[in-house]
């Protein structure tokens, strides 16, 4: 005897499902964001509270123990993780969750006389599969376990069919036949796969790749929601797919880049690998004392941060350089590029964490035309998101890619490490104009420099 | 339940899912994704009911594994997110604050 009649099962799981909407629909804005995942939290308890209620279950106390483990685990560093090494940690969870849909798919697979039902626990298992893999080669590129440069070598392109063709075959086969030990293949052909799919990626394209294997992972999960016929998974997986297909394609449309291009860039020797050689022509540098000059007698100061910013750890100065400004009446904005940072809008919960208020941050598109009225445009520790040859070259790897409008502004001041050109190495026109202010440094130490010769203004 | 109805739900959920996200204030991208990430740890209901249905040694390994790991995206998705929503603070809330300083 159960507790809990199906009826109110399905109700509860509907109860459950509508918190996970409205914990998405709260990210709509910042100010009941913070509910609203807790609203999510809460479904999630009243799913796993349900789950054991409902059905007849054995070894509890294996599972919560189990459960016990996963908790201790994740978080203490889910709690303690930096806000730059924030990628790392989703592109793990998310790899962790696409691991568990394939294994739950595999053992499906025994019960599963149905064709359908196993065309579903194939496909779990091979994205699954996919995504854990995937999501641990991103991990150790971001982690830095691993070189972040794509890794390419003769040949891949045909192992990757070849695999893809395997992939296929065996799927087939399991299909018709149910064999678990070809589903077991299929898993470590899956595996193999996510592998071949991220290695060839650059640095600089590792947004999109999160958050496509996000969307991977809730694929995976509806298709295991089909296998056990539990709508709630069906309802969760499918909300997580179309966020992660809605933010690989705002993530690729802000690099002016398509999807596939991307992921198979590498395979046809195009993708973000460039020149590091700096170019002898003369440039404008300056001395911090200058800039706070330049920066504490302006009416409007756009600061475009970019991922320099982040490593530095220079955040919090930056926000201190924006108060003191603001302290003496001038208008500070943060400008962000959508590709700002190593996933999408990481660059907002940096500043976030260094108590930039929101209102502050401006989106591309909401800050672009101001960029004319701005007497300075302060940017730190970023380079392709403000080059102008995105516009003007062609031939350029990023041309087409959305930039922010920095050029537009009468004075721009960039805190750069060296002349070496950025993550895409692609040549910074904007650094040679006669409006253009340079001053070399550790994004950080310049940020304090300038704010300590404001500060004696 | 049927296969259509679950391919209905299916289909109603990917544009609840796309009109969802697509309010979603670009500047809360990061935790969107972390937040996606958590709702889809709910595949622990799909580990648990396999684990609790195990009667083969080593289905219950396999399946308190996937427990273990469903757990650690779930738990560490919604911690995580929450860590980071709770940075995003209006003008006036970081006023007060530095106030408080």
């Amino acid at each position: 005897m159960t507790l809990l009649d199906p009826t109110w099962t399905a109700l509860l799981y509907l109860v459950a499902a509508v918190c996970f909407i409205l914990a998405l629909k709260g990210l709509s804005s910042p100010k009941h964001a913070r509910r609203g995942n807790l609203v999510g939290a809460f479904g999630a308890l009243v799913a796993l509270v349900t789950v054991f209620l409902s059905s007849r279950l054995e070894n509890i106390p294996w599972i919560l123990a189990a459960m016990v483990v996963g908790s201790a685990v994740a978080a203490p560093v889910a709690r303690r993780v930096k806000m730059t090494q924030m990628p790392q940690l989703v592109a793990m969870f998310n790899g962790v969750g696409g691991g568990a849909a394939a294994l739950v798919a595999l053992l499906e697979l025994p019960h599963a006389d149905d064709g359908w039902l196993r065309l579903a626990i194939v496909f779990t298992l091979l994205v699954g599969a996919v995504s854990f893999a995937g999501s641990a080669v991103t991990f150790g590129k971001l982690q830095e376990l691993m070189t972040t440069r794509p890794v390419v070598f003769a040949g891949l392109p045909v192992l990757m069919g070849v695999v893809l063709l395997g992939a296929v075959g065996t799927a087939g086969f399991v299909i018709a036949t149910g064999s678990l030990g070809l589903a077991v293949s299929l898993l470590v052909v899956g595996l193999v796969a996510g592998v071949l799919l991220v290695l060839p990626v650059g640095g600089a394209d590792v947004p999109i790749v999160i958050s496509l294997l996000n969307a991977f992972t809730g694929l995976a999960v509806a298709a295991s929601g089909l296998v056990l016929g539990n709508v709630l998974l069906v309802v969760a997986g499918t909300l997580v797919g179309a966020s992660g297909t809605i933010l690989t394609r705002l993530m690729a449309a802000a690099m002016g880049r398509r999807v596939s291009g991307i992921m198979f860039g590498a395979f046809r020797g195009g993708s973000t690998a460039g020149s590091t050689v700096a170019s002898e022509r003369p440039v404008r540098s300056s001395s911090a004392e200058d800039v706070a000059i330049l920066l504490g007698y302006a009416q409007r100061v756009i600061i475009v941060p970019g991922y320099g910013l982040a490593v530095a750890q220079g955040q919090h100065t930056a926000a201190e350089l924006a108060q003191a400004l603001e302290a003496r009446g001038t208008d500070v904005e943060f400008a962000i590029h959508p590709v700002a940072g190593r996933m999408p809008g990481h660059m907002n919960v940096l500043l976030a964490e260094a108590n930039v208020p929101y209102e502050s941050l401006k989106e591309m598109g909401e800050v672009n035309g101001e960029f004319k009225q701005a007497d300075v445009a302060l940017v730190v520790g970023a380079n392709d998101v403000v080059n102008p040859a995105a516009k003007t070259t062609p031939g350029s790897p990023i041309y087409g890619m959305p930039i922010l409008e920095a050029g537009e502004a009468r004075q721009v001041v960039f805190l750069k490490r060296s002349m070496r050109p950025g993550f895409a190495g692609i040549e910074n026109d904007l650094l040679y104009e006669p409006q253009t202010t340079l001053l070399f440094g550790d994004a950080k130490e310049s940020l304090t420099k300038v704010l300590t010769a404001l500060k004696a203004l | 339940m049927g296969g259509i109805e679950l391919l209905t739900i299916t289909v109603l959920a990917v544009f609840v899912g796309f009109e969802v996200v697509s309010k979603v204030s670009s500047i809360l991208h990061t935790p969107l994704m972390s937040g996606a990430n958590a709702i889809h740890g709910i595949i622990l209901v799909g580990a648990i009911t396999v684990a609790g249905q195990a009667t083969d040694g080593w289905v219950l390994v396999v399946a308190l594994l996937a427990v273990v790991l469903a757990t650690a995206n779930l738990v560490g998705g919604f911690v995580v997110t929450d860590r980071m929503l709770e940075m995003f603070r209006g003008r006036r809330a970081a006023a007060r604050d530095g106030e408080a300083k």
